[in-house]
């Protein structure tokens, strides 16, 4: 049967294949879209999430294999996948998030839009671990003054060396426990500022809504007023015309032909189990960090034996997390507070950057800190120790009766938290690679992971740890839990579990030692590009979508230019 | 949709099931009753889901006696003699048994509960835990009901009690009476312009002119966005 030859296929829709598909589309392009996983629109009411109460839900919200995040989360997916396991080599732990759904992870992300700094770039050469970036901020920094403008994001031009400014929507107000952690964090002489977040706390186009506070982001929302790939990107792509979706198609392998350059895609349509192929004159991998350097490694030819792009066996290396630690406080003086809407845009509106840049420190790179609490919809969990704080008033902890109504009301709103977000080192020993037994329910082969944090990221736990103690206490808080300790690697998330594994399809301007150029374009196939976070040198301990979004936009205006100049 | 489309259809759907009030008292434990919960709900699911919640509604779990146990302790945890309510009207035994099919660690630490408060009741009081006068019941509810108690052969009986209380009161907060009870009036549309002038105050904590200047002017959310070159807001 005669088939299309699309310009483009893209593989996978999330932020980078969302913004390649927007950005090819409208360059006049024909683009194939193939989802993994199926169609999704939050304001078609059967797959409403929003503004539900905790007891239209038999489980009041509570997290399901499905859900990890709680089942009014809008993110279809998890850490574990009906019939698409993945295994961990010896003692690693890496947790694995994977999104089953148009707009993938961005139904799911917190909607911190952080730009990484001029230093974030060329990190080796001011500390001498991993390797600079092939590209410097003044090659992303137009990508993403457009960035802030086409999708839009609240915060504050602060004029910070690292934390660059932007064109920012205004910033919701703080709430009153985040008054209590600026007050602290000023006393001690950490910064504090707005937060920086894709949310629309002003209206940017008419297709769009503006945000009516309910907080509920996670929930993915009706009037578009927060960024997700497929209400901001890939809708209006569609109603162009130049865009196919595919989706419940899991991609096996990239097609290559004798010259070993791509010629289309080979997957699965998971509704019929039946295997097809697409055509196409060039493929953008987008299918996330570790999914995207499956496929690649799945894609065996005789001119790519070892996987496509992975004749330095570098796909699937220098796959690395964002390091992570959270601590929490009682906070007295929020005691019977009085209780008024305080939802507000979802989650935290002001935070602290890295802000120990030329201390001497006994660990390299930095983090930032994230700021939790407030007066927030009850779901499954509310209530558990109920009073636990009276431990602290020297009353008593436990009982029966309507006293605990009391109780409840009483601790309402009282808890201030902190989480910390840092830069790990990538390593070349940290990786994922195919197992070489087990494979997926069409037989695929799955990703194994060998992973291990080192001294690096551990003294910078510790460090979090001394942090988040310090500034809670000055709020007057007093620290729930123990402090973990050096047996605990003080609290460090395990690799993963932040969800921003990036670096597997790493870019560099040496064909030896990285898997695609400077524009995600693989050195061993030139119609072949990575537009997810796997072309990342090194993280910063900035949230990595933004940068995705940026880098895919710029990989984009490259790509329609090859094509111009016929070398694709 | 638009914002204003969307809004009215969220209002006009319709709420899971419905809650009748009960006046359920467990004087007679035998006869206690509750405000029975629904057995499907309609909130944006998968197929996926929609198959694992029917086969948890189809699953029976309890016996009968475990059942009223649990009323019993939902109703001893939050009576019904208050204007919200109480556990039995928020039909509380259904939601812990739904969540203790739903998590299969909490089965049995559940069941064992049971058994054991049963058995302490037979030891003491020559009967099970229902089937023994409310004054006793309440005698060895105050024996398990606080955690600081270190006798080593109540802890199976405190911890039990703990797990009752925790879902007792996460499924009360997260009813529509628990909610009211509670005085959460968030999750609906609304401008967010910072915390209430009394609150500040009482808090001694005021914005200051520097961050307020960063912050959103609600009257002019609905202009659309311009910036000049520098990035400043001017719109």
């Amino acid at each position: 049967m005669a088939q299309q030859q699309y310009d483009v296929i893209v593989v996978g829709s999330g932020a980078g294949g969302g913004m390649a598909t927007y950005q090819l589309a409208n360059a006049g392009l024909s683009v194939a879209l193939v989802e993994a996983g199926d169609y999704y629109d939050p304001a078609d009411e059967a797959q409403r999430t929003q503004l539900r109460w905790p007891w239209e839900s038999p489980r009041r919200g509570a997290s399901t294999r499905r859900r990890p995040f709680g089942d009014y989360n809008s993110c279809i997916g998890g850490w574990e996948l009906d019939g698409e396991p993945y295994t961990n080599k010896d003692d690693t732990d890496f947790m694995w998030w994977r999104a089953r759904m148009l707009g993938g992870r961005t139904n799911h992300w917190g909607r911190i839009a952080l730009r990484f700094g001029p230093l974030d770039f060329h990190r080796r050469d001011i500390d001498g671990l991993g390797d600079n970036w092939p590209i410097g901020y003044e090659d992303v920094k137009p990508y993403y003054d457009r960035l802030d403008r086409l999708v839009g994001v609240y915060g504050s031009n602060e004029g910070l060396p690292n934390d660059p400014d932007g064109f920012f929507l205004p910033a919701p107000k703080p709430r009153l426990h985040e008054l209590y952690y600026i007050d602290a964090a000023r006393s001690l002489g950490v910064p504090v500022i707005p937060a920086r977040k894709s949310i629309l706390t002003k209206r940017i186009n008419d297709e769009r809504g503006v945000c009516f506070y309910c907080s509920q982001c996670s929930r993915a929302c009706g009037i578009h007023a927060d960024f997700s790939s497929s209400t901001v990107l890939i809708y209006p792509a569609l109603r162009g015309g130049r865009v196919d979706l595919y989706s419940n198609a899991m991609v096996r392998e990239v097609t290559t032909d004798d010259q070993g350059l791509a010629t289309g895609v080979a997957y699965i349509d998971k509704e019929t189990g039946q295997d097809a192929e697409l055509r196409g004159r060039s493929v953008v991998l987008a299918a996330s960090a570790c999914s995207s350097a499956r496929i690649l490694l799945n894609s065996r030819s005789a001119r790519h034996a070892q996987g496509l792009g992975n004749s330095n066996d570098h796909v699937g290396r220098y796959l690395h997390d964002s390091t992570g630690a959270s601590r929490a406080a009682f906070i007295p003086e929020l005691i019977d507070r009085e209780i008024y809407n305080e939802d507000g845009t979802s989650g935290m509106h002001v935070y602290t950057p890295w802000w120990l840049e030329d201390q001497n420190l006994d660990f390299p790179r930095g983090y930032h800190l994230e700021i939790g609490g407030g007066m927030g919809m009850p779901s499954y969990g509310f209530g558990f120790a109920a009073n636990q704080y009276n431990a602290f008033l020297g009353e008593r902890v436990g009982g029966y009766g309507n006293g605990l109504r009391d109780d409840i009301r009483r601790f309402y709103g009282s808890r201030l938290s902190i989480a910390c977000r840092g830069e790990s080192i990538a390593q070349y020993d940290n990786r994922c690679e195919l197992d070489p037994t087990v494979v997926d329910e069409w037989g695929i082969p799955v990703l194994r992971f060998d992973y291990h944090w080192t001294e690096h990221e551990i003294n910078q736990a510790r460090h979090m740890q001394d942090s988040m103690e310090a500034l809670l206490e000055a709020a007057g808080g007093t620290v729930l839990g123990n402090k973990p300790g050096a047996d605990q690697d003080y609290g460090l998330t395990k690799p993963g579990e932040i969800i921003h594994e990036v670096g597997t399809t790493r870019m560099g301007d040496d064909p030896a030692t990285s898997v695609t150029n400077s524009f995600g374009q693989l050195h061993d196939a030139r119609n072949v590009f990575v537009a997810d976070g796997g072309t990342f040198v090194s993280q910063a301990d900035k949230n990595p979508t933004w940068t995705i979004l940026a880098l895919a936009w710029r990989q984009a205006d490259y790509l329609v230019e090859q094509m111009q100049q016929r070398n694709i | 949709m638009d914002r204003r489309a969307y809004l009215q259809s969220l209002f006009l759907a319709p709420l899971a099931g419905s809650l009748i009030a009960s006046s359920a008292r467990a004087q007679d434990a035998s006869t206690i009753d509750w405000t029975r919960l629904p057995s499907s709900y309609s909130y944006g699911r998968t197929e996926a889901e929609k198959q694992t919640d029917a086969e948890l509604f189809a699953e029976s779990y309890f016996r009968e006696h475990e059942l009223l146990t649990i009323a019993v302790l939902c109703d001893i945890i939050l009576p019904g003699d208050h204007p919200n309510g109480g556990a039995l009207d928020a039909g509380l035994p259904d939601f812990v048994e739904f969540m203790v099919k739903d998590r299969q660690q909490y089965k049995l630490p559940v069941r064992g509960g049971i058994a054991w408060l049963d058995n302490y009741a037979l030891d003491n009081y020559g009967a099970d835990f229902i089937h023994i006068e409310e004054s006793q019941r309440l005698a060895i509810c105050d024996a398990i009901a606080y955690p600081d108690v270190d006798t080593p052969e109540l802890q199976p009986g405190i911890a039990f009690f703990s797990l009752m209380r925790n879902l007792t009161l996460t499924g009360y907060y997260t009813t529509e009476a628990g909610i009211r009870d509670l005085g959460y009036v968030g999750n609906r549309p609304n401008v967010w312009d910072g915390v209430p002038e009394a609150v500040l105050q009482k808090h001694g904590k005021q914005y200051d002119t520097e961050w307020l200047n960063k912050c959103v002017d609600q009257s002019r959310r609905e202009i659309t966005a311009e910036w000049d070159d520098d990035g400043n807001l001017i719109s």
